[in-house]
């Protein structure tokens, strides 16, 4: 199922199909990690609606949804209800903590 | 941006005078990997905080001591993701690793990375080693990677150069580092790595190559990821620096060649997947995509959420806030209260005249001036050091990015803006944790509309004398209404001025929002703390100086010509009365005084008269000093503390007619002269220092001035055309 960023739900998994969008901005953001083929979780949206929070690589990166409109994706995981940061494939992980 | 541009000497050259030659470390990675840390723990206690040539972003450089082997400078590059770069500040990375386009080459590239997010990490690293560069890769914060600690040994394979892994928060690993620093710098070797692009791309790259100046070409292939470079960064609407136009020209004509390809995924497809590809040698692949930090998505959840978070946002600002406005108080108050008793013991000892004047009122005035902002710029810059070290900055831009957006400015331009309302000299400080410099520039100019601190006595001496003591609607008291008001004025002000100047002065592209929300992690005080005095102490050289410059000038252009000591023949009976009377005499006889008074045909359409004038001529030292200098001009004497005879004096004042000189519209029309004007030598002062340029201080005083003429002049006459005053 084909989609864009921006629609993805909250604790959604997707993978990055293409990026689109204005050189400088397209050319970080992959530089960032969002090339295509790379999974990513859209953690949050902020309180006001915008911008919106994901993880890449380990990375939480925040784009608008302007932005975040431009990036096709695809979706592997349907949104989790509980714990939307931890992942049930990776829990020794979950000792990673920096605080 | 000639040819020649980038041929220019070094902006620092190396003193050849050191028996051995000084060597050069520079120390790169992408932002929150602890580099400044480990900064801090290469360095010492001796950092040099200066500026980068041309742009206002902070340099800092200090010494490590090699053991035996003498020391090098050792500079912390700003954080960067990448090489690739579309402005100067971005350009920096590669100037300053390559040690082209007027940088000294470095003999050593120290590439920091977070242990915790490699791959990522190393997309930097991959493009040094593509670049040839003599290497050495830290991974740092290795405590954080857990059970996915990468093997060093692979890492140093992969980029053929030497890796240690540290924590530089605890210190480990930091003595080894130095050690392999020492080593690296006594031998050659560079790193290298090559990915298999299309022959095509090389040749199209070798074409690029050929226009590269001379100075900046070194061998095949590092000439190569040289016009790697050009050819990604460079596009026909980029803002990069001292670009030859020949490499410009052949960039954009092999774009053009190439424009059916898609270069930039190409390149960087390449790169991380050869990452990808070596990340299982590195460590397992569960780590390619690690979960969310688990303590901070617990933080999170709270801070980004959609009441709680703002309610903790709310409170966190409001106690910065505090800090600035009422916390400095005491330190302000005594700093003033000691240099005036310096001033008084000086003047009780010393003769009487010109020297002694220049002396008290000049020189330790003008210390005192500079002095009395620290408690303030030493607290926002804890604060900043703070919320910077732990992560919340990111957040603040996060949670505020759809409102500041709106306006044209940065997320992160809240901080600023809300320390304009204590000050606006700390506020434009606060710029700097902007990346780019229309955002700064933007905040900077108008930063200084907001209500400062220093307009609240103006307003209350003026709100006191001119308005009557009554309440609307039977409970609002005027004065608070009136109070408020301003607040609410010069907030839209600021909104609106924002609104014109970001799309006139300083247009720009609205720049899409790319923001890294780091992990929560506990700030290093010793690191928060050295920051802050570091920046202090550059506030205090390079802006004190201006500012202790503009006060002694302000002190001549009022205590100059000299009274006649005769003019005001002294009598035993009313000695003080004479005295007051004799320095307003003195006062209105001064070159500031004469201004005052040749100014009144342009104020007086305002409801101003030239007592005013001087007035506003005085304030411009502060704006509070307004008060004080009424209050000479009134011979009521320059009363910081109780201001009711000055209150009185002016209510009293009556024209040659009998009516009163000073009416409520009067009033009103001052206050707003105050909400607008750029009263303050001290904001032009710290401008200049963070823009590095009179330019901007000069346009911010006409416009500010101009703005505060114009809307005086439409609040008098409109009034009197109503019928009031």
């Amino acid at each position: 199922m084909s989609s864009n960023l921006a629609a993805a739900e909250r604790g959604q998994v997707v993978t990055v199909e293409r990026v689109g969008g204005e050189r400088a901005f397209r050319r970080r953001l992959m530089e960032l990690g969002l090339v295509p083929g790379t999974r990513v979780e859209l953690v949050g949206v902020a309180p006001l609606g915008d911008p919106i929070e994901l993880l890449v690589r380990g990375a939480c990166l925040s784009i608008r949804r302007a932005e975040a409109e431009r990036v096709a994706v695809v979706a592997v995981e349907a949104a989790r209800e509980s714990q939307p940061n931890s992942t049930r494939l990776e829990p020794e992980l979950e000792a990673r903590s920096a605080m | 941006m000639s040819a020649e541009a980038c041929h220019e000497p070094s902006p620092k050259p190396a003193p050849p005078t050191h028996p051995t030659p000084r060597r050069l470390v520079v120390l790169v990675g992408n932002p929150n990997v602890g580099k400044t840390t480990l900064f801090n723990r290469l360095t010492g206690q001796n950092a040099r905080v200066g500026n980068y040539p041309g742009i206002t972003v902070e340099r800092r450089s200090g010494e490590l001591a090699l053991g035996d082997d003498g020391v090098a400078e050792v500079v912390d590059v700003p954080g960067a993701y990448s090489l690739a770069a579309r402005s100067p500040e971005e350009q920096l990375a590669i100037n300053s690793t390559l040690g082209i386009g007027g940088f000294e080459r470095p003999d050593l590239v120290v590439a920091v990375v977070d242990a915790g997010q490699l791959i990522r990490n190393l997309y930097l690293v991959l493009q040094l080693a593509e670049l040839r560069v003599p290497l050495l890769v830290v991974l740092n914060m290795i405590d954080e990677a857990g059970e996915a600690r990468p093997d060093p040994a692979a890492v140093s394979e992969l980029f053929a150069a030497p890796t240690v892994a540290t924590n530089a928060r605890s210190g480990e690993g930091i003595e080894a580092l130095r050690a392999e620093i020492g080593r690296r710098l006594s031998e050659t070797g560079e790193a290298r790595v090559d990915l298999p692009y299309p022959p095509d791309l090389r040749s199209a790259l070798d074409r690029v190559a050929d226009a590269l100046p001379a100075g900046w070409r070194k061998n095949v292939e590092r000439d190569r990821a040289l016009a790697l470079w050009a050819l990604s960064s460079i596009d026909p609407d980029d803002e990069l620096d001292s670009i030859p136009p020949a490499l410009r020209e052949r960039c954009l004509d092999v774009q053009r060649d190439l424009s059916g390809r898609d270069l930039d995924l190409e390149v960087i497809g390449a790169r991380y997947a050869f990452l990808d590809a070596h990340a299982d040698r590195i460590f397992g692949r569960a780590t390619r995509h690690p979960p969310k930090h688990a303590g901070s998505a617990r933080l999170d959840r709270v801070l980004l959420h959609p009441l709680f978070g703002f309610m903790a946002f709310v409170g966190i600002m409001l106690v910065m806030f505090m800090a600035l406005f009422s916390w400095a108080e005491p330190g302000i108050a005594s700093i003033e209260a000691a240099f005036r008793a310096l001033g008084e013991l000086a003047k009780a000892r010393l003769p009487d005249g010109v020297a002694r004047d220049f002396l008290t009122d000049g020189v330790i005035g003008g210390v005192g001036n500079v002095v009395v902002f620290l408690p303030q710029i030493l607290l926002l810059f804890l604060f900043i050091g703070l919320l910077e070290d732990s992560g919340y900055m990111a957040r603040v831009a996060y949670l505020m990015d759809r409102i500041m957006r709106a306006l044209g400015l940065h997320g992160r331009a809240f901080v600023p803006m809300l320390s304009g309302f204590a000050c606006a000299v700390p506020a434009i400080l606060a710029t700097r944790t902007m990346e780019r410099r229309r955002d700064r520039l933007l905040t900077m100019l108008v930063v200084p509309l907001m209500t400062c601190s220093a307009r609240l006595p103006v307003y209350s001496l003026i709100i006191g004398a001119l308005f009557p003591d009554r309440a609307l609607l039977g409970f609002l008291p005027l004065g608070a209404v009136l109070m408020v008001g301003m607040y609410v004025f010069s907030m839209v002000m600021t909104l609106v001025a924002a609104a014109i100047i970001g799309r006139t002065v300083v247009p720009g592209r609205q720049v899409p929002l790319i923001l890294e929300l780091p992990p929560y992690r506990v700030p290093l005080l010793r690191g928060v703390l050295r920051m802050m005095v570091e920046r202090s102490w550059v506030f205090l050289k390079e802006a004190g100086t201006v500012i202790l410059a503009c006060t002694i000038v302000l002190w001549a252009l009022l205590a100059f010509p000299r009274a006649e000591a005769a003019t005001v023949p002294p009598t035993a009976a009313a000695a003080a009365p004479s005295e007051a009377a004799s320095k307003a005499i003195a006062l209105e006889k001064s070159y500031g005084g004469r201004l005052g008074k040749s100014l009144e045909p342009a104020l007086e359409p305002l409801g101003f008269d030239w007592k005013i004038g001087i007035g506003l001529i005085g304030a411009f030292a502060a704006r509070e000093v307004f008060v004080s200098t009424l209050g000479v001009v009134y011979g009521v004497g320059a009363a910081d503390d109780d201001t009711s005879p000055l209150r009185q004096r002016i209510k009293s004042e009556t024209r040659a007619d009998g009516k009163p000189t000073y009416s409520a519209l009067t009033g009103l029309s001052l206050m707003v002269f105050f909400a607008l004007a750029c009263q303050c030598m001290s904001t032009l002062a710290v401008v200049r220092r963070e823009s590095r340029s009179w330019r901007w201080p000069a346009f911010l005083f006409a416009y500010m001035t101009a703005l505060a003429y114009a809307a005086s002049l439409l609040v008098y006459q409109g009034g009197r055309l109503l019928g009031f005053g």
